[in-house]
């Protein structure tokens, strides 16, 4: 089925997310990330694209709730009330696996279930479920070092769907994977955001990566870290690997590199 | 969902190749016992045949009481056992006392470090000066200040074993992988969470690493304290004193033995319990695949 790219409805919905001139200076008295502004609609898969240390991961962190931003702020207006969603309902994915090398798989999907209050049969099924989901169901009861880097990416994303989150962000999830597991990765998250409706906001410095998956890319600049394009990607769902084939992806790529380019050349956005 | 074919990535070895695993696996414990047994019987071979020509050749026939042959070590065991085997379970007693306690207040001000820098700041300092201040010159003046002398030989033992549990149960307290405190913030988890899901287990193979040193050091405190307190005290190192002044030397090597036989023993019983809690998880204890 042809659908066109999920871009927002922006004049019937409130973005999801909304970024307002959003700075963040750590205490060292780097400034990470200024005059950020960003509105991330509902079922949007948004990469967050540009050179390392610009400040992306910064940006999500605070979306997640990980460190406030010191000036500017950061709302929900198409959450509920506008207020910040429950525990559970944003799924974060870290750049590494992250997880407890003490605990065997299942233990570790169930974790966050427990943190949130989930337990006994029903955080059995939700453990069960997200591990079908990334498809390790035989492992769950393997120790995190039994298993090799894909897979145990797969478990992290396992954890961070495990209380059936509605908001997904992740951090240079598959930086570290190689290449053949990285494809696959790809094309099973983007199998999964499209069944499961989520909203995915992804940060990457991977060109290829973030136009295979996005439905929206933004390229932010060198630190301090601003948008510096908003280049939403047209072409219809699904992709397969096939797309990566397709004259459509090649310009994407060609369009969002000479952006990143000009990113980098930017004023104040020396890496 | 399309994820399946993947998950078998990664499989066991071939019959062969886990046969021929298990084959260099043997070879290597042999060696791994096999050697220092074997340097121990020349060591102890050398030392039995010098004695003899000591005694035989160069006529020396008081020198057992130089230096004994490990027979005669070996015959002194025996024969003082009932003089040596009441000391040593005191010894032991107190070594075990000491070490318990050592673990008790080295883990748990650990912890009260890692929750309250307040706590830290203010008894770190103080730590440290019991660590750094040699044991042998703060004994005598603990044995007269405690009348007990029972208690004061405990509180020597428990000096210098105390120290390596605090601090490298802090360092594993704080070895926490930052992304899982993240994660753990994220779902908004108590600080008590933290400690029971994240920072204990993290400490874990610090702390174990820690038992094994700290075993061997409770048991060197215990053996100084007796030093100092020499008559009084009914343990193992009193009993060398003793046979010193009588010039038993046989049997004070004997004790001796007894003394660094239960050291190695401690020290193997920990590295035995550390290898079985870590063995699932910790790259110490997980063998290399090869």
């Amino acid at each position: 089925m042809a659908e066109p790219a999920r871009a927002v409805d922006a004049a019937s919905e409130p973005p999801l997310i909304a970024l307002e001139r959003v700075e963040k200076r750590f205490a060292n008295g780097t400034l990470a990330v200024t005059g950020l502004d960003l509105a991330i609609g509902r079922h949007e898969f948004v990469s967050l694209l540009g050179p390392s240390g610009c400040g992306k991961s910064t940006a999500l962190r605070m979306i997640a709730g990980l460190g406030a931003p010191t000036s500017g702020r950061i709302r929900w207006p198409g959450h509920g009330a506008g207020s910040r969603p429950a525990r559970g309902e944003v799924g974060f994915v870290f750049q590494e696996p992250t997880l407890m090398p003490w605990a065997r798989v299942a233990a570790n999907i169930r974790r966050p279930l427990a943190l949130i209050g989930v337990t006994g049969a029903e955080a059995d099924r939700r453990v069960a479920e997200a591990l079908e989901m990334v498809g390790l169901a035989e492992f769950a009861r393997a120790f995190p070092r039994e298993l090799s880097g894909g897979m145990r990416m797969r478990v992290s994303i396992a954890r961070a769907l495990a209380t059936r989150p509605k908001v997904l962000l992740m951090d240079e999830p598959f930086a570290a994977l190689d290449e053949i597991t990285r494809f696959r990765l790809n094309e099973d998250l983007l199998d999964l955001w499209r069944a499961n409706s989520w909203t995915v906001v992804f940060v990457t410095h991977s060109v290829f990566e973030s136009v295979y998956l996005s439905s929206r890319i933004v390229v932010m600049t060198g630190r301090p870290g601003r948008v510096h394009a908003d280049v939403p990607i047209e072409a219809p769902y699904p992709r397969s690997q096939a797309f990566r084939m397709t004259e459509a992806y090649n310009g994407y790529c060609r369009t969002v590199s000479a952006a990143l380019a000009e990113a980098m050349a930017a004023p104040g956005g020396g890496t | 969902m399309a994820m399946a074919q993947t998950a078998v990535e990664q499989q066991a070895p071939a019959g062969a190749e886990a046969e021929d695993r298990a084959g260099s696996h043997r070879t290597g414990a042999l060696l791994r016992w096999g050697l220092p047994v074997l340097f121990g019987l020349i060591i102890l071979g050398g030392w039995e045949l010098f004695v003899w020509y000591r005694i035989n050749v160069d006529g020396i026939s008081h020198y057992n009481h130089i230096l004994p042959a490990p027979t005669t070590i070996a015959v002194a065991l025996v024969e003082d056992w009932h003089i040596l085997a009441p000391g040593w379970l005191v010894t032991l007693w107190i070594t075990a006392q000491a070490l318990f306690w050592a673990v008790v207040l080295g883990v748990g001000l650990a912890i009260a470090f890692s929750l309250s820098k307040w706590i830290e700041f203010s008894f770190f300092p103080y730590a440290v000066v019991l660590q750094v201040t040699p044991i042998v010159a703060i004994a005598p003046l603990i044995i007269t200040m405690l009348n007990d002398l029972d208690t004061a030989l405990l509180v020597c033992a428990w000096i210098v074993a105390f120290f390596p549990i605090l601090s490298n149960t802090i360092i594993g307290l704080r070895s926490v992988d930052h992304g899982l405190l993240d994660l753990y913030q994220m779902y908004g988890a108590s600080r008590w969470r933290v400690m029971l899901d994240l920072r204990l287990p993290s400490a874990l193979p610090y702390f174990l690493a820690a038992l094994k040193i700290s075993a061997g050091l409770s048991l060197i405190g215990a053996v100084v304290g007796e030093f100092v307190a020499y008559g009084q005290s009914p343990g193992l190192a009193a009993r060398i004193v003793e046979a010193s002044y009588l010039l038993k030397v046989p049997r004070m090597f004997a004790a001796l033995v007894l003394i660094s036989v239960t050291g190695i023993l401690l020290f193997l019983l920990f590295s035995f319990v550390s290898n079985l809690a870590l063995r699932s998880w910790h790259e110490s204890a997980v063998r290399r695949e090869r």
